[in-house]
């Protein structure tokens, strides 16, 4: 293992994956050149090459390819915040190139006890948005559109809706829920169908997805992963016996599986990123709607696709304390909890699509699924406006998608 | 404009953010606020004896309390102690953002470095090692009630001039609760008896110690028969810290009491209606805390009660983080929070706008209590002495 990135030589990356391994041969002069608070983020992001999305590789390429441009003067100035972080020695000797992920989590923890995670955060927060001003982004083959529902099996609610979007968008309180979600899965697929592309096009259901089968949608769900989330927590259940100190030490642990030791078969991309959501994401394994909430972040963040539909379902419901204590463990679920979670991780996930490019034309649609209340927001519609006018939703996806 | 400028700004602004809220609230006007405030000697009230200490061991946002939205979380604090209190509007934590970590740092009045999820002492003395050492008070005399394992060892630090026999014995309801379910025979109570949230994964499982129930239960007066049939009634386990705690009370009246409520850490689950009810909870057990003070001799009259989160949560807008689940961003919002101090002495309807730091809590109580904090980096707060 090298002490210095100046050190690293080709073989040090003989036990990446295939295309990891050849990226990081291709930029070695420049990765010797980069301050060590910095490399072994960028190789957390190289080693994992393989299983990334069309959009992060791309991003990925163009970052290093930026790097690579500068003159070394350039790339000091650039990187100089990060250089000037002071690591320990023991950080130093750890394997950052072959274990790049712990070494991350041991450097988060140190950034925070030894006062570095501002000046941290300041130098990647000017870095990203250096990055972002100075390379291209690929024009949209058609606007995005996220459309979020939520609210499923909830009889009557008097929780207030979409309050943290009425602002953005129109909310309409006469929504005929009729055929409505005929009219969301006609315009997720007819979308997809127009523009075909891997992963540009998602759907994510916190209970089973079979409702939208379509070669061209990228498709995750709650209920598909059931075997592969019992025996995750089996897994867990072992590294806790096996007295893993910690939870960095059992996050990098999890980092290490792969989705063969869950059963996983098929997209081994869209495996990989399966496996990513339970075990990178606290509470998916557990509760379906921070698992819609969370699948759907990453995917925004991650594939940046121009579509994404999420449904929420209900998820389980926490017993409390003298429930559990009695002894009885009914498989209940709670509609109205779920409604709740739903309706803030609706609100997240218009905000990570206002992340993306092409922000300003993007479009978000979100219903109380089987009911009379929706929002959208979206070019055309101004903020703040509330409508009491009786439409469908498919008149209200007509204006906007 | 600099990062430390920027950060200026931000903490003023959620601090103003929450002023105009408490205002339309709960009716603080101007004259009630101490905009440049300076050190009056106390009114002529009796000096408060004792103090109870309440932490929220999981942030709660300014959205999810004091904020418009918010409001049907917190009535109890916004109606009942609020207008009793000094509120401290921008109270910012500069350390390290895990909760037994933090809440160290409160104890200690100094930014404790070690890793969150380890179980070892502070480095620096706890306040109640500063209060047992200078005012030569019995072990008896301070207590802390805390949510789980990690912990354990809160209550003394690993200083040499203070440390051993001089610290708060540390009472874990959750450790008791799995003792007794353990010497009953009990089944699998993992999920119940999970110790932290701030885990991506439900991991830590509880070390249970028969004969420190035992023991404890010598000390709280209470069987293990007694103590399990009280948890059936529960809903959750801050209501058993509460419990405990009142325990305490009635048999020791301790004159320095520490309480860590934990429930709202659920937040890091991201189900946001199980934050929402964890705050709701906390916010009726404060409220619940403040009357059994009132209501007992040893306590009414003479107690100072503090109410403080350890620190924010994440921005919904900070792109590093995913809004209210986690605090690990370190942006403004999860290191500012507020801090409410209420009993005999302290000016009731009164906001403090400056910024002050949560490692002032300690050298506070110092000057409250009468000891010296000498290690604290945090300087008194003068508005309530």
């Amino acid at each position: 293992m090298p002490i210095s990135p100046s050190g690293l030589k080709a073989e040090d990356f003989a036990k990446y994956p295939p295309g990891a391994r050849q990226l990081a041969t291709s930029y070695l002069p420049l990765l010797k050149d980069l301050p060590l608070a910095f490399l072994p983020l960028l190789l957390r992001e190289i080693i994992q090459y393989d299983w990334k999305f069309p959009a992060e590789r791309r991003d990925l390429d163009r970052q290093l390819s930026y790097l690579a441009s500068l003159s070394a003067g350039e790339r000091r100035a650039t990187l100089a915040s990060f250089a000037e972080l002071k690591l320990s020695p023991s950080l130093e000797q750890l394997d950052w190139v072959g274990t790049p992920v712990r070494f991350s989590e041991q450097l988060t923890a140190y950034l925070w006890a030894s006062h570095q995670i501002d000046s941290f955060r300041s130098a990647a927060v000017a870095y990203v948005q250096k990055l972002d001003s100075v390379t291209p982004t690929d024009p949209l083959p058609m606007p995005r559109l996220a459309i979020v529902l939520i609210g499923q099996g909830v009889a009557e609610n008097k929780y207030r809706l979409f309050r943290k979007l009425r602002r953005q968008g129109v909310y309409y309180k006469q929504v005929d829920p009729r055929n409505g979600l005929e009219s969301v899965l006609e315009v997720v697929a007819r979308r997809a169908h127009a523009h075909p592309a891997p992963f540009a096009h998602w759907y994510i259901d916190g209970g089973s997805a079979e409702i939208l089968r379509s070669g061209e949608i990228s498709r995750v769900s709650y209920q598909s992963l059931a075997p592969v989330r019992a025996a995750l927590l089996n897994h867990i259940q072992k590294i806790a016996q096996s007295n893993t100190p910690g939870p960095e030490a059992l996050v990098a642990a999890l980092a290490q599986m792969q989705p063969a030791e869950l059963g996983m078969s098929g997209d081994s991309v869209l495996n990989r990123f399966q496996l990513d959501l339970l075990t990178q994401g606290s509470g998916t394994q557990v509760f379906s709607t921070t698992f819609v909430q969370w699948a759907a972040r990453e995917a925004l963040r991650r594939a940046q696709p121009v579509t994404m539909f999420a449904r929420f379902a209900p998820r389980q419901r926490e017993r409390p304390l003298n429930e559990l204590l009695a002894g009885a463990f009914p498989n209940e679920m709670d509609p109205h909890g779920a409604l709740v979670d739903a309706d803030m991780g609706g609100y997240y996930t218009w905000l990570n699509q206002q992340r993306l490019s092409g922000a300003e034309k993007s479009s978000f649609l979100i219903w109380f699924e089987d009911h009379a209340e929706a929002l959208a927001v979206g070019p055309a519609l101004k903020g703040g406006v509330e409508s009491g006018e009786r439409v469908s939703l498919a008149q209200i996806l007509d204006s906007i998608a | 404009m600099t990062s430390a400028e920027r950060e200026k700004c931000s903490s003023e602004s959620v601090s103003l953010n929450r002023r105009n809220f408490l205002r339309a609230a709960t009716g603080i006007g101007l004259g009630g606020s101490l905009f440049s405030f300076a050190p009056v000697p106390a009114l002529a009230l009796p000096g408060a004896k004792k103090v109870v200490v309440v932490t929220f061991g999981g942030g709660a946002r300014d959205e999810e309390t004091f904020m418009p939205d918010g409001q049907e979380n917190i009535p109890h604090l916004l109606n009942e102690l609020i207008p009793r209190a000094t509120f401290f509007s921008q109270v910012i934590n500069r350390g390290i953002l895990g909760h037994y970590v933090a809440t160290a740092s409160l104890a200690t009045g100094a930014y404790e470095t070690f890793n969150n999820f380890a179980a070892v002492a502070p480095d620096n003395p706890t306040v109640f090692e500063y209060f047992r050492k200078d005012l030569k008070r019995p072990e008896t005399d301070a207590w802390v009630v805390a949510p789980s394992n990690g912990f354990a060892r809160i209550g003394q630090s690993g200083n040499r001039l203070y440390g051993p026999g001089l610290g708060a014995e540390v009472i874990l309801p959750k450790r008791l609760l799995a003792a007794a379910l353990n010497s009953s025979g009990t089944r699998d109570y993992d999920h119940l008896l999970r110790d932290s949230y701030e885990s991506p994964v439900y991991l830590q499982a509880l070390a249970s110690d028969t004969e420190e129930l035992h023991r404890l239960g010598e000390i709280l007066k209470l069987s293990v028969e007694d103590f399990t049939r009280l948890a059936r009634s529960l809903m959750s386990a801050d209501e058993l810290s509460v419990f405990v705690a009142h325990q305490l009370m009635r048999r020791f009246a301790p004159s320095l009491l520490w309480i860590t409520l934990h429930d709202m850490d659920i937040a890091h689950s991201g189900t946001f209606s199980l934050y929402l009810e964890g705050i709701q909870r906390s916010d009726q057990l404060c409220s619940d805390i403040w009357k059994m003070i009132q209501s007992e001799p040893e306590y009414a009259g003479k107690t100072t009660m503090f109410i403080l989160p350890d620190f924010g949560r994440d921005s919904d807008t900070e792109s590093g983080g995913n809004g209210f689940q986690h605090h690990r961003t370190g942006d403004v919002r999860s290191r500012t929070t507020w801090m409410m101090a209420l009993g005999p002495g302290i000016r009731e309807n009164v906001i403090v706008e400056r910024p002050v730091e949560s490692v002032d809590l300690v050298p506070t109580l110092g000057s409250l209590l009468g000891f010296q904090a000498k290690l604290s980096s945090g300087k008194p707060l003068t508005e309530i002495l």
